[in-house]
């Protein structure tokens, strides 16, 4: 009995390392896939003109849709092109909370098979998936993201990446970031030292020491997507050492702006505009405005080609854009600055130094 | 760069994180224990937390009356119970796997309501730090342990509790009684259903309370899957525990603090990779957990068998 005792309690430890650290939501999720409600507009009346062509987007994404985050800026992109072009025009379906790949790869495939115009893979996990289910439909067009390999070397043809120099918004944010800062300590919270989320931490980090070079960063990664708690207790300690200026990445950082907004410490907002959790202490929120991208490969296949090229998204091209919060008051001198850095991020004369 | 970690206000920084981090465990861990104890295995607590995390914050979020949404989740946490011990108790269901079905039952329910209801991630404002009068003021310990939300002192006021209701009341005796020998107990006109039924509903009132410990006590804020594997950490503290109140605790704090000393390890810029960081409370507690292992250990003999009387 003691025996079975230890062994199932280590085996339930295990089971919660794995869990703590990849994917809690790895278990099937009820409200997990369903198709967009309003995604497919039953065609009223006559033929429609041969233009009015519908282009059909599907997403698998792996958090929530409104995740106030990185499933969130595709979602909020997809919407506003459909607004923009019109539901007879561009349809969009998506499944939500694909933490496992597994289950994501069964999707996407799916989604091919439909006969799609455009499958997006929304997250870097998907990769190998892609990889492996493009050659098979070679009609349809394919991206993930954030990613910068189209796997055009090994013969598929099919695939576009796409993703964001986050460093940029990262630089300029860590720039207001040090002016506003009174112990010029500032802290960056992630989930992984990986993808966009490092690149923004490492760009936030670039920008504060070029602004004010006896500044400090102070960075930490909870090596979850989701957990809250963690996330929440990452800010509390950064605040206790000093910073008093925070920035983060991840759908994890909701219980962090909590923390910022009851602590009166400033926030940066990343991937989504953040202003609406704490109107209060979020400054600004760098956003990545995907409908650049979208626009680009639509563009791209409609004129035949269907992948091996890389898009990435910067304060040039407009697929990355600051948003400040307007209830924030903004020192006109370090919005100016902030300005002027985006600006020179844009034409090349400032260089993140981050690859 | 280690002798940092030994500065005063590092020290009391971990302690602080570690006391709150511990809340929602002990909460969850102490109405665990009470249902194991009486020989009922509930693995569905981190469903119910979930479900108390949310209905405790939309209470909260839509009546800002903070003492609604703890009452609110310690009763939906009651009913998840109730549906738990009408499933291990009165239709005698492997409890293991049943248990694993009120968890996704939770998850999905919480995540879809959220979804309906809500939508996106909205603040709300939660339990207030409360200052103990004269104790907080103390030098140095003063504010980790006597400035901190109600919830928190009510955690750890439950685990005296929860000892004395186990050790020196009729009830506790009779709980034990049916999770050791449930033939004996119900040979002296114990009804072992009904005991069960109360140890159960106790645990899930308990892990709703864990949840909006969280969702309006600690972060203010509901997501899906808000607790991310909290409530199964809380069942193997009860086992770590070896079913006693004090080590539950205990065993809550270690792993609580090593988690916020990885974070200041990493925010002190200790050069320790995140990950490793990241592991040491999951090694620490196992190592913990071989240690204890070797002590006799007092699992209740009647856990996860469900009662047959014997004719």
């Amino acid at each position: 009995m003691k025996t079975r005792y230890i062994l199932f309690t280590l085996a339930l430890i295990a089971l919660l390392a794995l869990a703590a650290c990849a994917a809690p939501t790895a278990a099937p999720q009820p409200t997990a896939a369903p198709a967009q409600p309003t995604a497919a507009p039953a065609q009223p009346t006559a033929a429609p003109p041969p233009a009015a062509k519908v282009f059909r987007v599907a997403v698998v994404m792996p958090s929530a849709a409104n995740d106030l985050a990185f499933s969130q800026s595709m979602i909020d992109a997809l919407t506003k092109i459909q607004a923009e072009m019109g539901k007879d025009k561009f349809e969009f379906v998506y499944s939500e909370n694909m933490f496992n790949v597994t289950d994501a790869a069964t999707a996407i495939r799916d989604y091919a098979t439909k006969g799609y115009d455009l499958v997006l893979g929304h997250g870097s996990q998907y990769g190998a998936s892609i990889q492996d289910i493009a050659p098979d439909f070679p009609n349809t067009a394919f991206a993930w993201g954030t990613a910068v390999d189209t796997f055009k070397e090994k013969g598929v043809n099919n695939v576009f990446a796409y993703t964001v120099a986050s460093d940029q918004g990262g630089y300029v944010e860590g720039v207001m970031g040090v002016k506003l800062s009174k112990s010029k300590i500032l802290g960056a919270l992630g989930p992984i030292p990986a993808g966009d989320g490092q690149l923004t931490i490492k760009g936030f980090e670039a920008g504060a020491l070029a602004t004010d070079p006896n500044a400090k960063v102070q960075t930490t990664f909870t090596n979850s997507f989701s957990d809250v708690a963690l996330m929440s207790q990452a800010a509390q300690t950064q605040i206790a050492s000093g910073a008093d200026v925070l920035t983060g990445t991840s759908q994890s950082v909701v219980g962090a702006v909590s923390v910022a907004k009851d602590k009166g410490v400033l926030w940066f907002g990343n991937q989504s505009d953040q202003a609406s959790l704490a109107p209060d202490i979020v400054v600004a929120s760098q956003v990545y405005d995907w409908t650049v991208a979208l626009k680009w490969m639509m563009e791209k296949i409609n004129g035949g080609t269907r992948g091996g090229e890389v898009f990435i998204a910067t304060f040039a091209n407009k697929g990355l854009v600051m948003v400040y919060n307007p209830a924030f008051k903004l020192p006109d001198d370090v919005k100016a600055l902030a300005e002027k850095t985006i600006a020179g991020l844009a034409d090349g004369s400032i260089q993140t130094g981050i690859k | 760069m280690l002798e940092q970690l030994f500065a005063p206000a590092v020290i009391i920084g971990i302690l602080a994180s570690g006391i709150q981090l511990a809340t929602p465990y002990l909460y969850a861990a102490v109405g665990e224990m009470f249902s194991q104890i009486s020989g009922v295995l509930n693995l569905g607590v981190e469903g119910v937390m979930l479900m108390g995390a949310f209905i405790a914050y939309y209470a909260v979020l839509r009546t800002d009356n903070l003492l609604l949404g703890l009452a609110l989740a310690a009763l939906t946490g009651a009913l998840m119970g109730l549906m738990t011990a009408v499933i291990s108790v009165t239709l005698k269901a492997e409890q293991g796997i049943s248990g694993i079905g009120i968890y996704l039952f939770g998850l999905g329910l919480s995540d879809l309501l959220f979804l309906v209801l809500v939508g996106t991630p909205k603040a709300i404002v939660g339990f207030p730090e409360l200052d103990l009068p004269v104790l907080s003021g103390l030098p140095a310990l003063g504010p980790i342990l006597f400035s901190q939300n109600i919830l928190v002192y009510f955690a750890f006021a439950c685990v005296p509790l929860a000892w004395f209701i186990l050790n020196k009341t009729t009830l506790g005796l009779k709980v034990r009684a049916v999770g050791q020998t449930p033939e004996a107990a119900d040979s002296l006109g114990i009804s072992v259903a009904r005991v069960r039924y109360i140890a159960v509903i106790v645990a899930g009132t308990m892990a709703g309370i864990a949840g909006a410990s969280l969702s309006i006590g600690l972060l203010n804020i509901f997501q899906q899957n808000l607790t991310s594997g909290l409530g199964f950490i809380a069942v193997a503290l009860v086992y770590f525990g070896g079913w006693r109140p004090f080590r539950v605790m205990l065993g809550a704090l270690l792993f609580s603090m090593v988690n916020a000393l990885q974070l200041w390890i990493q925010t002190l810029g200790i050069a320790l990779p995140s990950d490793i960081a990241g592991m040491l409370p999951y090694i620490l507690t196992i190592i913990a957990l071989i240690f204890a292992a070797r002590q006799i250990v007092t699992q209740p003999t009647a856990l996860t068998k469900p009662f047959e009387r014997g004719e």
